[in-house]
């Protein structure tokens, strides 16, 4: 009896393997058969999941992490999504490619029609699913990459947003009267997203302080608060009075606090940290993206073209000023000059430049240039090292 | 010359939290313990420190209670490893990982609870500003480059120094070595082994505690930051640091700061004139790599250099069984 027993188990344990096996397979071969192209058959509102890859915690209250999921928050509101429709995965590192694939591969199984990619190294791991799943879309916030059949990118004009903040910076830098600006950059000259940065936040200061000066620090990591405490106490002492930053991370603006120096944070509006300190920061909207993605994927109505929006869309756009400690007319000037960029009277990569080498640059920077070709400093742009 | 003294103040700056996790390993290992939970132990004060000095606002429950938590970890380890005879390797690790943990999810409670970065008030911090000296910090160079640091620098250096001189000329530092090496010749020596080993531990812990807990509060200017960088690996460079000390805490402090030197090179290095341009202007990454560098080649000459005696305890990382001699 006992015998008969076993043998049963072992033979209900196979079945169920293999029972499992089987299913794997049906599902792989469904996956292959679609005729109408990815995004074109309309999904009931009810019916529709989306999924999302985060590279830090969703709990964050601040930074990069924070916007994102701050956007797709809005997203599901604004559609009137149930919670169970929308699966975030958060704390994936990008550089681990194997981590990656596995939240992927959970966020396919789970039946998500789209999925957000939010940091620059999910692009590769993105990339073969979306060949490998080809009835999923795929959709990666920064990096370069796309197909023409369910892989797109997204990502915005931050750098008119950086402009509008120089803007501050500069006028603030104007009145302590000091030239010295310093910018705790995430990465060196060859990352054209964070030098395009710099340039339109050093273009932003010159337009009302042409003597200043940007002084770069690198970190050589999008996160890691005391390379940046170091790097923010280095600008401090090479003699900075007002602070900008491309990292995920406060401690620029609280270091500028401590040293009673100002400064320009970024992600997301860093005056509840500083208030003593913080002026304004570029900002993000992703909610904007999100909600027109999904919808589009709802109506059926996604098409694989990459997203690029700036201040006219609302996608992009500068913290409230903090009056407190901006320099008098900061308001106005931010906003006239917003209104100037989004007329399309203003272009901040505009013929003209002068790089730091001295040579000037002859037609006003295509999209793809800026995405991908800015690799050198404007004048008045110096590395601190 | 301002830039240079600027750089000296930041290696010192960014040394001090790796002498507390060094003169705390030290400590342990001198016993035979090998803990590999320092990352852990750096983390969980840390927080500790971080959530008491937000709440109480007093300095001094602050850092008690990051080297009590701290000391709390190490208690653990040290139940497992002395009296449970567990692998020390293992169970290192599984403090560094459980103290990680525990303190990111108590990291993220907290933020939520504030809704926001917790920041500690500006009174608080106030307190750890720099020790201004009577005409002594006001000296040109010398005022700056020694007699004008927040008290944790001068308390890190004072216990290296305590933990170096009690080792040298005390008889509990003699009894302490006496079980690194031989802990059953120490045990028939009449030194009661498992009672030393234990406090060691918890000690040590508890400094690698206070470590956690100024990198928390001052280096991050009293704001929690949710990243996770908090310590992000000084715990792992401070166990190398041990070895590059030879166990002793004094020569930890220079040790320290000469790492310390190392993380912030990058920084100021491009403002060194004095040095040639391709000096300056190397990438970043390869300021990064020096400290890791400097620690694979540290190593090598240890091994290499065999004909002196090796300064490592002798029973380290082995467990003491009293029954089997």
């Amino acid at each position: 009896m006992k015998a008969l027993r076993k043998i049963l188990a072992i033979v209900m344990a196979l079945a169920l393997v293999f029972s499992l096996a089987a299913c794997s397979g049906n599902s792989n071969d469904d996956e292959t058969t679609t005729a109408a192209p990815v995004g074109t058959t309309p999904i009931a509102k009810d019916a529709i999941k989306v999924g999302v890859l985060h590279i830090t915690s969703i709990k964050d209250t601040s930074g990069y992490t924070f916007a994102h999921h701050q956007g797709i928050v809005a997203m599901k509101n604004a559609l009137g999504l149930r919670d169970d429709q929308v699966i975030e995965k958060d704390e994936i590192p990008d550089s681990d490619a194997p981590a990656v694939k596995a939240a992927l591969d959970e966020l396919v199984n789970a039946g998500c029609n789209i999925i957000f990619g939010t940091s620059f190294n999910y692009m590769d791991p993105m990339d073969e699913y979306a060949k490998k799943y080809p009835d999923v879309i795929f959709s990666h916030g920064t990096g370069y990459k796309s197909n023409d059949v369910n892989f797109n990118n997204y990502f915005g004009r931050i750098y008119q947003a950086r402009y509008l903040s120089g803007i501050a910076a500069g006028m603030k830098a104007k009145e302590i009267n000091n030239p010295n600006l310093g910018y705790v950059a995430a990465m060196d000259v060859t990352n054209s997203e964070v030098t395009g940065g710099i340039n339109a936040f050093a273009l932003g200061v010159q337009s009302v302080y042409p003597e200043a000066v940007v002084k770069v620090s690198v970190t050589g990591s999008w996160a890691d608060e005391k390379a940046e405490a170091t790097a923010s106490k280095a600008l401090v002492d090479a003699g900075c009075g007002v602070l900008a930053q491309h990292c995920d991370s406060s401690v620029p603006q609280t270091t500028a606090a401590d040293n009673k120096i100002f400064g320009c944070g970024y992600n997301s509006d860093m005056t509840a940290q500083a208030p003593t300190a913080h002026i304004c920061a570029p900002i993000w909207h992703w909610d904007v993206y999100y909600t027109t993605a999904v919808k589009e994927v709802i109506d059926g109505k996604w098409t694989p073209t990459n997203y690029f929006g700036g201040l006219n869309e609302g996608f992009i756009d500068v913290s409230p000023i903090n009056e407190a400690v901006a320099a008098k007319g900061t308001k106005e000037a931010v906003e006239a000059a917003k209104a100037k960029i989004m007329s399309g009277e203003l272009v901040v990569f505009a013929k003209g430049m002068t790089k730091a080498d001295g040579t000037v640059v002859d037609h006003d920077l295509t999209d793809a240039e800026i995405t991908g070709e800015i690799n050198y400093y404007i004048k008045g742009v110096e590395l601190l090292k | 010359m301002a830039n240079f003294i600027n750089f000296f103040y930041a290696a010192i700056l960014s040394g001090t939290p790796l002498l507390f996790g060094t003169t705390g390993e030290i400590l342990c290992e001198k016993a035979g313990g090998l803990n590999l939970g320092v990352e852990g132990m750096m983390w969980i004060g840390a927080f500790a420190g971080f959530y008491t000095a937000w709440k109480t606002e007093s300095v001094f429950l602050a850092f008690l209670v990051a080297f009590a938590s701290a000391a709390l970890g190490a208690l653990l380890y040290a139940f497992l490893t002395i009296t449970l005879k567990t692998n020390q390797n293992v169970t290192g690790l599984t403090l560094t990982t459980f103290g990680i943990g525990i303190s990111t999810v108590l990291g993220f409670a907290m933020t939520e609870n504030a809704g926001g970065n917790p920041q500690i008030s500006s009174e608080f911090m106030s307190k750890l500003a720099p020790i201004e000296i009577p005409f002594l910090s006001s000296i040109p160079y010398i005022g700056k480059m020694f007699l004008n640091y927040n008290p944790f620098v001068y308390i890190a250096i004072v216990i290296a120094i305590v933990i170096a001189l009690i080792f040298k000329f005390s008889k509990t530092g003699l009894a302490i070595r006496a079980i690194g090496e031989n802990p059953s010749a120490a045990d028939a020596a009449g030194i009661n082994v498992t009672l030393h080993k234990y406090l060691c531990t918890i000690i040590g812990g508890g400094i690698c505690g206070i470590g956690g807990a100024y990198m928390s509060i001052i280096t991050l200017n009293g704001t929690w930051q949710s990243g996770g960088g908090v310590v992000g690996g000084y715990g792992w460079i401070a166990v190398a640091l041990v070895i590059f000390a030879s166990w002793s805490s004094a020569k930890a402090i220079i040790g320290s700061f000469i790492f310390g030197a190392f993380t912030c090179l990058q920084y100021y290095i491009g403002q060194f004139s004095f040095l040639p341009a391709f000096i300056r202007e190397m990438p970043v990454s390869i300021y990064q790599m020096l400290p890791f560098l400097l620690t694979t080649i540290v190593l090598i000459i240890s091994s290499v250099n065999s004909k002196k005696i090796s300064s490592e305890p002798h029973s380290l990382g082995l467990n003491y069984f009293r029954e089997d001699r």
